[in-house]
């Protein structure tokens, strides 16, 4: 090659200019909350925190630095909570990771990190012994909503029998469940993915989705892009992601039920589903703080509902 | 050919000599390499080998054509070749259509253009290569998949043709720059030598030219080719991503990198699924060595200039 190497650095520049401006939009890398800086006061006042992200930090704080993997259907709010806490507490360091549900089980399993987000429970992925040395802490309940191309008219409501009969391939033109005369384009996730083992659990009742006939796409993200682009398309995405895309795609009723954080919270939205943060025993000093903090009201009442999903509790 | 015999009064090498510490770092840098690759085919290996070995599926399984890992969806098959065939038809689909643009545009930077035209040429190359998957991905599935779909009637427009094109967009400028490069190191006696028996341009690029860079033009179609094979995030963001045989341009198909990045995170270590990703790890592994070892024997049969 007979370039000089200030040209290759340039490219290189040029390059990861390019990724960066491409992956603006994406959350799944590390992000770590906050690091612990300049602050000198050791016992930071809990309320102090407040202002920085309009969520009260919590009642008292523990140094340390935990990490955490897993879901990245949690990720939004694990990773808000920790800045919340560590704008409150800023002699903690609270790092969020994502990475799948499947990850972060088998990481606080190593020891890797302190605590695992799944969208499931752990025994559905880990052998019987192995599960039993995770402890479970339900956070939040978060929803799903079945959305279609903008271009799809006449359909606002499934029933979950039209949502069987779609999904495992029965059903093949919208025009048989109420729209216009137009093939369907189904589009699932990875079969190992969280939101689809809730939807075929709780919406399919267990049958197989038609994935021959279908296409799959990795993330909420790419799956937005594809529903909103292919005509005739139909998915399933996390209730964050709809509202942050109402104008890219239409939300479809499940049962006459829209599907909102409210009638999540009432119980009659049925396509939802628990969200657990996974600790390897009895979580103990910062771990246990973050998780007592997570169950606290300034979490559950204000930034859950905030972020799209629902309280732990009922 | 007898060299004249002298001998040679040679002083015994102080300790510094022997030492000769240049030599032995780059004798270490190299056993380090070779360490490095070394463990990574033996970590992949046995990781791959988990399948057969923990949970118990039988070796020819891989080969069949149906895939059905979750163990809740009834009785589990871990069959690969849906994915085999999928990485061979993007990589081999990709080099057929980059390998002819991208050696044409090498011969044309290193034979034909004239100077202002390389110096525009060549550093667009460089940042060619610098441009990431996502960003070709990205492109793929936003420009030219509905382009496919709208104008060229394809049901979905994610297809294998779209894996095709992005990735021989991608592979287009490594095998430009490694071609261009084989196509400077003809040395410009032997073009020289041509023209002065008479030929013309062309008639000395085809003839002298061409075939004394020959075998570097093979690697670097190889070289773009092993990325191809590789490559997993653009390809995964255009193909459709369905895993079954499909030998249409306009069908989705599914990768064995394609594959492997979407499970993965949502499996864990102890579930059959996730053992037989890294089985598709080794599979690729496999394939892409295979391919290697085939081509430097191709190309060392090739008769010497």
């Amino acid at each position: 090659m007979i370039t000089s190497s200030a040209k290759r650095v340039g490219a290189l520049a040029f390059a990861a200019a390019m990724f960066v401006a491409a992956c603006g939009g994406g959350s799944s890398s590390p992000s770590p909350s906050a690091a612990a800086a300049t602050s000198s006061s050791s016992a930071a006042p809990a309320s102090a925190g407040a202002a920085a992200s309009g969520v009260a930090g919590p009642s008292a704080c523990v140094d340390g630095s935990i990490t955490t993997s897993g879901s990245t259907a949690l990720q939004p709010l694990v990773d808000a909570a920790g800045k919340a806490y560590v704008a409150a507490c800023p002699k903690s360091t609270i790092s969020v990771q994502g990475g799948g549900s499947g990850t972060g089980l088998s990481q606080v399993l190593q020891g890797a990190v302190q605590i695992g987000a799944s969208d499931i429970t752990a025994d559905s992925k880990l052998k019987p012994d192995e599960a039993s040395q995770l402890v479970d802490h339900i956070v939040a309940r978060q929803g799903w909503v079945m959305v279609v191309n903008r271009g799809v008219t006449g359909v606002t409501n499934l029933t979950t029998q039209q949502a069987v009969d779609i999904w495992t391939g029965k059903v093949t033109n919208w025009k048989d469940v109420g729209g216009a005369d137009q093939p369907i384009v189904l589009i699932l996730r990875p079969a190992s993915s969280g939101t689809r083992a809730t939807f075929k659990k709780v919406v399919l009742n267990g049958a197989n989705e038609a994935a021959g006939q279908a296409l799959t796409e990795d993330s909420n993200g790419a799956v937005t892009q594809a529903v909103s682009s292919t005509p005739g398309a139909t998915s399933v995405i996390g209730f964050a992601y709809y509202q942050s895309n109402k104008d890219k795609v239409t939300a479809l009723a499940l049962d006459g039920v829209q599907g909102s954080v409210d009638n999540m919270l009432s119980g009659t939205y049925k396509l939802q589903a628990f969200g657990h943060l996974y600790t390897k025993g009895q979580p103990d000093g910062l771990t246990k703080s973050f998780l007592d903090y997570m169950m606290s009201d300034p979490i559950q009442k204000v930034l859950i509902p905030s972020l799209g999903y629902a309280g732990a509790g009922q | 050919m007898t060299a004249p015999t002298r001998t040679l009064r040679v002083a015994k090498p102080g300790f510094r000599a022997r030492l000769d510490p240049a030599r032995r770092i780059t004798q270490a840098a190299a056993a380090l390499v070779i360490a490095i690759v070394a463990l990574i085919l033996a970590f992949i290996a046995w990781r791959g080998i988990q399948l057969f070995i923990d949970a118990g599926v039988a070796v020819p399984e891989i080969l069949s054509p149906t895939w059905q890992p979750d163990p809740d969806s009834g009785p589990t098959t871990f069959g690969l070749l849906p994915f085999i065939v999928g990485t061979l038809e993007i990589f081999v689909g990709a080099a057929l259509i980059a390998a002819p643009l991208s050696v044409g545009l090498g011969l044309f930077m290193a034979e034909v253009a004239p100077n202002w035209a390389r110096r525009i040429t060549q550093p667009a190359m460089e940042v060619f290569v610098g441009i990431p998957s996502v960003v070709w991905g990205f492109l793929g599935a936003v420009l030219l998949v509905p382009v496919l779909r709208t104008n060229f009637h394809f049901t979905y427009g994610y297809s294998m043709l779209a894996g095709q094109l992005v990735v021989a967009l991608m592979i287009l400028p490594t095998i430009t720059s490694l071609s261009y490069d084989a196509f400077l190191t003809v040395p410009r006696d032997m073009r020289a030598a041509s023209m002065a028996l008479g030929t013309t341009r062309w008639q000395a690029i085809r003839h002298v030219v061409v075939p004394a860079a020959a075998s570097g033009v093979m690697t670097a179609i190889v070289m773009g080719m092993m990325r191809a094979a590789g490559e997993a995030l653009a390809v995964q963001m255009v193909i459709g991503n369905r895993a079954s045989i499909a030998f249409n341009p306009m069908s989705p198909i599914q990768t064995l990198t394609s594959a492997i990045t979407m499970d993965m995170g949502n499996t864990t270590p102890s579930q059959p699924w996730n053992m037989a990703l890294w089985t598709m790890g080794l599979v690729l592994l496999l394939m892409s060595l295979s391919f290697v070892l085939l081509v430097r024997r191709l190309s060392a049969r090739r008769p010497a200039e």
